[in-house]
């Protein structure tokens, strides 16, 4: 468990915030630039100070104003991944490895040298000098050192804002796999919702120095009054699936999720696993009756359980189906045209071809549930 | 090829000046950490106390000295009465000169490598278990160490060349403090000297581009050592 609470003035900028975040799993900070992310994780690793405050992780408590508690950032032993990884210059790979390594003075580190190297594929660059490393290279050493640290929480501040597009995608995957393979609590902090949808399971939401929503990640997602903070492009929702069944003849696969099932692209997981796809709210359509003679597959019974108006052209629409919410972007003529009011059936219609790549690049591995 | 004399000047010269500038090292290193970092009153006095002797005259500096480290200077007499060390008139006393002489080009130099060292790699360092100290000796002073280098460097050859405050506080004594500086003088002020004169200016020239070419290396090391080549 990490609870938050900090109040911390820089020039004219304040952050007061306050949040807690489960035991595992990754816990993302959301928010705009200039919102206090950074701000955040800086308390966190005792890189700030905060002007009044208490910040626990699991048993311990790093800082605490009011009792006179403030951990030097050596002894809170958090792994901190920097934006621009700050490798150093005059340390190899190995070097840089092995510098918190050798200072958590472990006899059996918990975290060891091989199996850290081999999950993050950097084996082959031991010997070489972090200048001479492509971004995506030097994130990952810069992963394996601050996780060869014996942390008790890795803090991720945008690790992959410095990346292109490419890189970013390569990345990904192996922080799916730390989190997956050591268990360890992650806090991750990124301006890129679709990172955060990828990778977190819990969301803490930042607005101007505030923390505007805190919770499970598919909750706060759900939430219509959080979308302008988490902007009009993004607007969609979450679903957490499992993988039903293949199609090896369509070449598509079924997903189950709370509420129906969904048709989409083949997806390369076995049956039996977990994975999130986001649908996104302009590629949901509305019918009030369930259209039988259209090519779209995806057709989905619900309740309409809130409207919010947007810039008067667009409406959007929450719609429950079963444990599940998700959202459709409607015009405010059709909105009207179908009188679609809270409490009104109808049918949630997704073409399979709109759960294209973007969407199902949002999958996960199976979460352990211990984490 | 050379005289014992030259050799005495050569060989006197090279020992004050690698005293000089090992003595000063540590100091400077320290001196250059409190200017940049430290955030105290006085901090301004200090930086010109450590400046003053770039623009004092190196007569008055070795004058200062005089006063302060003769024998019947405060401090002076105190090292005489309790250790019975005299630095007036001694190799010693001439290193210590151009020490304090060459001492602010030092502090510069390693000053302006601490500046360029990123705050970052070593917050860094600290959320990966260093603790300050930790942190100085394994990421600061590595990535000070061009900066380092240089300021030896330059020290070093200033003190080859220091005359001003040698000659006043140390004394121009043949064998003990008489550089090569000192020992031109010498060689200018005997009525047929030109000729030793000279060849000691030759050899100040051959020991001058020696000291470069070893900067030359010594600096290409260590960018190789930081990964900068």
């Amino acid at each position: 468990m990490i609870t938050f609470t900090a109040r911390k003035q820089l020039g004219s900028f304040q952050l007061d915030a306050t949040f807690t975040a489960p035991p595992g799993g990754i816990t993302a900070i959301f928010g705009r630039s200039g919102a206090g992310k950074t701000t955040i994780i800086n308390l966190v690793a005792g890189i700030l100070q905060p002007d009044q405050g208490r910040i626990a992780v699991g048993g311990t408590v790093f800082c605490d104003t009011a009792g006179g508690i403030s951990l030097p950032p050596e002894r809170r032993r958090v792994g901190f991944v920097f934006q621009d990884s700050r490798l150093f210059p005059h340390l190899s790979v190995d070097g840089n490895l092995r510098f918190g390594l050798t200072r958590a003075r472990e006899a059996s580190p918990r975290l060891a040298f091989d199996a850290v190297v081999r999950v993050l594929g950097v084996g082959h660059l031991l010997s070489r000098r972090p200048q001479s490393l492509s971004g995506g290279e030097r994130q990952r050493v810069a992963l394996g050192r601050a996780l060869l640290a014996q942390p008790r929480i890795l803090l991720m501040d945008e690790p992959l804002a410095s990346l292109d597009g490419l890189r970013k995608a390569d990345i990904l995957p192996y922080i799916e796999r730390l989190r997956d393979e050591f268990a360890i609590p992650i806090i991750y902090v990124s301006h890129a919702l679709d990172e955060v949808i990828r990778l977190a399971d819990s969301l803490v939401v930042v607005s101007d120095g505030r923390v505007a929503a805190s919770g499970p990640l598919t909750e706060i997602l759900s939430r219509l009054d959080l979308q302008p903070l988490l902007g009009r492009f993004e607007a969609g929702a979450v679903l957490d699936c499992r993988v039903a069944s293949h199609d090896a003849h369509y070449r598509l696969s079924t997903l189950e999720f709370d509420g129906g099932r969904l048709r989409v692209p083949r997806v390369d997981r076995p049956a039996g696993e977990q994975v999130r796809v986001r649908l996104r709210a302009r590629d949901i359509s509305l019918a009030l009756s369930e259209p039988v003679d259209v090519s779209i597959t995806n057709r989905l019974a619900g309740t309409v359980t809130a409207v919010v108006d947007r810039d008067g052209i667009f409406v959007e629409v929450a719609v429950a189906i079963g444990g599940s919410s998700i959202r459709a972007l409607v015009s405010r003529e059709a909105y009207d045209r179908l009188g679609l009011e809270v409490g009104r059936p109808v049918w949630a219609l997704i073409k399979t071809v709109a759960l294209d790549n973007r969407s199902l690049g949002l999958l996960r591995t199976p979460r352990r549930e211990d984490a | 090829m050379l005289t014992p004399v030259e050799w005495d000047a050569l060989r006197l010269s090279l020992q004050v000046a690698a005293s000089a500038t090992l003595v000063s090292l540590p100091l400077a290193i320290g001196a250059a950490w409190v200017l940049a970092r430290g955030r105290f009153w006085g901090r301004r006095l200090l930086d010109a106390v450590v400046h003053a002797p770039l623009v004092l005259p190196p007569v008055v500096v070795g004058y200062l000295l005089l006063l302060a480290l003769g024998v019947r200077g405060p401090i002076g007499g105190w090292l005489d009465r309790t250790f019975g060390i005299r630095l007036v008139f001694t190799t010693a006393g001439a290193a210590l000169a151009a020490g304090v002489m060459s001492f602010p080009l030092m502090v510069r130099a390693i000053r302006l490598s601490l500046d360029a060292v990123d705050g970052g790699l070593e917050w860094a360092a600290r959320t990966l278990g260093a603790t300050r100290l930790d942190v100085f000796f394994s990421v600061t002073l590595p990535l000070m160490l061009p900066g380092i280098v240089s300021g030896c460097i330059v020290a070093f050859a200033s003190s080859l060349g220091e005359f001003g405050a040698t000659i006043t506080f140390a004394s121009n004594i043949e064998g003990e403090t008489r550089t090569l500086p000192l020992a031109i003088f010498s060689a200018i002020q005997s009525p047929d000297g030109d000729q030793v004169a000279l060849r000691l200016v030759i050899l100040s020239f051959v020991l001058a581009i020696g000291a470069l070419a070893l900067a030359e290396v010594s600096d290409a090391r260590v960018r190789k050592m930081l990964g900068r080549g």
